[in-house]
């Protein structure tokens, strides 16, 4: 076991390196070849009539796609002052990231607080779950995005909107989940507990609850992925502040180097959200 | 090793208490109608589909102290009796009372043995034991409770595991520990659903003997389902024989009790010696031509 997992990291090492170098070689030819076929066969003149219809060849400002070093260096200038505030349009990579994270955790903590008891009832109930199931069925599928207009409308505040469509998106892995694992209780194990006479409130938290945590957990795990991938999407349409308006914003300015940034701290933190629950669900699994 | 230990050690409690079982039999007149007839079933029956019962008509009674076994193929309705006698299924006619009050619903006054042993894999031995015991008495100190759990894990001889979980235990552990649960709540009837069903032969003779030791010693009142014949021989002092539902043709013949069997093996018998005492060949073939469908009369 160990040696394969040494073996995996070398070669995740290897294929690491290996992107990096087509990365460098692809930024490194179209750089160095534009600019020299183009300035060489040229005469003063031509060069700046060229510059004066606005084509401004020698510049490296408009070598297109950044190198990885220039990417580097734009890495370590945006993690060297993380938390600086220059006004609206201008703050620090943590602060934006920060806006994302109370977002996601506010609207993600608020539909816990409804999907897990809400599923653990219709769960319990075989008539509710059959009663609630079309309706559940029905806003599943639905765009969390799709709920921006309606929520803007009746919020009337794009904040808010933003932790209204977190909310309404991780419901429903949960609610589902919670539900689904609440109703496959082991028959055995509420046998026990009713010939024990364990009382309701006992038996919800010291049988079920245990029995269902580890298919809740997945249900956390899954709403929490969507809404990661959701907060972006929704700051990009709402903007002001956040990890999305981030990116849309560096876009704007066309600076590729903050937006490959951003898109990488984006993967990263997901993983790392990931990651979490992943060890929450270790700590709940059971071995029968 | 520690097994076969607490194993000896039970048997010889089992000896000792054969006099008091029965000098306990000739008590006053009050005490023995308490005894007799403890458990009675009455016009028992199960139907899934209409004008096709399961079984029907079962009659039987147990009285206080006694170890019944049932016996018979599958399908003839064992477990839905089982689970009657514990409240977890309801019958289609009849009545089960028990000492004296009609059995509605589970109770903490019959403790059950499940088959697979039915422990919560997120508790460990001790904390499955004490989910049991502060159900039965709710008002409890906690180190009460522990006493009373560690008391009843070294009963089944498993000290040393109180801290593990289920998971890390063998087979023969788990049930070990699933008979504990249900022993420390001190029911008034214990119920056992084919509790070694699922055990290799030695572990399941091992806890056999470590059962009769403190069923002998506890006089806890039995209702167990076995396949196993030599294992009603040993422990039951009735095994109740039961049929099948019969069809041929238009006819249907619901199943139910054929005969109820005294065991006639004195009491202190033991897996050992079993198989050289007088009538065991005569009570076992005639189990055994039962199951193979051979009618005759046992007196």
């Amino acid at each position: 076991m160990k040696s394969l997992q040494l073996k995996a990291n070398v070669l995740s090492i290897f294929i690491f390196v290996l992107l990096i170098g087509i990365w460098y070689v692809s930024t490194l030819t179209a750089g160095s070849g534009s600019s020299s076929s183009s300035a060489s066969g040229m005469t003063p003149e031509q060069i700046e009539y060229q510059k004066l219809m606005g084509k401004d060849i020698d510049s490296q400002k408009s070598t297109g796609f950044p190198s990885p070093a220039q990417m580097m260096k734009a890495i370590g200038y945006q993690l060297s002052n993380p938390f600086y505030d220059n006004g609206p349009n201008d703050k620090g990579i943590a602060i934006q990231l920060g806006f994302s994270l109370l977002r996601v955790g506010l609207g993600f903590v608020l539909a816990s607080l409804i999907a897990i008891p809400f599923g653990f009832v219709i769960g319990m109930s075989p008539l509710l779950f059959k009663a609630f199931d079309p309706f559940i069925q029905i806003l599943k599928p639905i765009s969390p995005l799709a709920w921006m207009p309606l929520a803007l409308y009746t919020i009337k505040d794009s904040a808010q909107s933003g932790i209204f469509v977190i909310f309404i998106c991780s419901i429903w892995p949960m609610l589902i989940n919670t539900a689904f694992g609440v109703s496959s209780v082991k028959r055995e194990w509420l046998n026990v507990a009713s010939t024990l006479e364990v009382s309701p409130f006992r038996k919800a938290f010291l049988v079920i609850l245990p029995a269902a945590a580890p298919t809740i957990l997945t249900g956390m795990r899954i709403s929490m992925g969507i809404a990661w991938l959701v907060i972006v999407a929704a700051e990009m349409l709402v903007g002001g502040t956040g990890i999305g308006y981030f990116l849309w914003n560096e876009w704007n300015n066309l600076s590729l180097t903050s937006v490959i940034f951003a898109v990488l701290l984006i993967g990263i933190v997901g993983m790392v959200l990931d990651l979490c629950f992943a060890k929450l669900q270790e700590w709940v699994t059971y071995v029968e | 090793m520690l097994s076969n230990s607490s194993a000896s050690v039970n048997s010889g409690t089992a000896v000792s208490s054969d006099d008091t079982i029965s000098s306990n039999k000739v008590i006053d007149l009050i005490d023995s109608q308490n005894r007799i007839n403890f458990l009675q079933i009455q016009g028992l029956s199960k139907h899934y589909l209409k004008n096709k019962p399961i079984f029907s008509d079962v009659n039987f009674s147990i009285d206080k102290g006694e170890f019944v076994c049932i016996i018979g193929h599958s399908g003839c309705g064992k477990t839905t009796i089982l689970n009657v006698l514990a409240g977890l299924d309801t019958a289609s006619s009849g009545y089960v009372i028990m000492d004296g009050r009609e059995v509605k619903g589970p109770s903490l006054e019959r403790g059950v043995v499940f088959q697979n042993h039915a422990l919560m894999p997120w508790f460990t031995v001790r904390q499955n034991i004490a989910f049991a015991v502060k159900s039965r008495w709710k008002d409890w100190s906690n180190d009460r409770i522990n006493q009373h759990v560690e008391r009843f894990v070294e009963m089944v001889g498993l000290s040393h595991s109180l801290e593990k979980k289920p998971s890390e235990l063998s087979g023969g552990m788990k049930q070990r520990v699933g008979i504990a649960r249900a022993f420390s709540i001190q029911p008034k009837m214990l119920l056992l659903d084919e509790p070694f069903g699922a055990l290799d032969a030695l572990t399941r003779g091992t806890i056999q003997d470590e059962l009769m030791g403190i069923v002998r010693s506890t006089q806890q009142t039995v209702f167990m389902i076995t396949h196993d014949v030599d294992e009603a021989i040993l422990l039951a002092d009735k095994i109740i024989l039961m049929k099948n539902a019969v069809i041929s043709g238009d006819s249907y013949t619901p199943g139910g009790i054929d005969q109820v069997l005294n065991n006639p093996l004195p009491l202190n018998r033991k897996r050992a010696n079993l198989h050289h005492l007088n009538g065991y060949y005569d009570l076992r073939n005639h189990i055994v031509d039962f199951l193979i469908g051979i009618k005759k009369t046992f007196d």
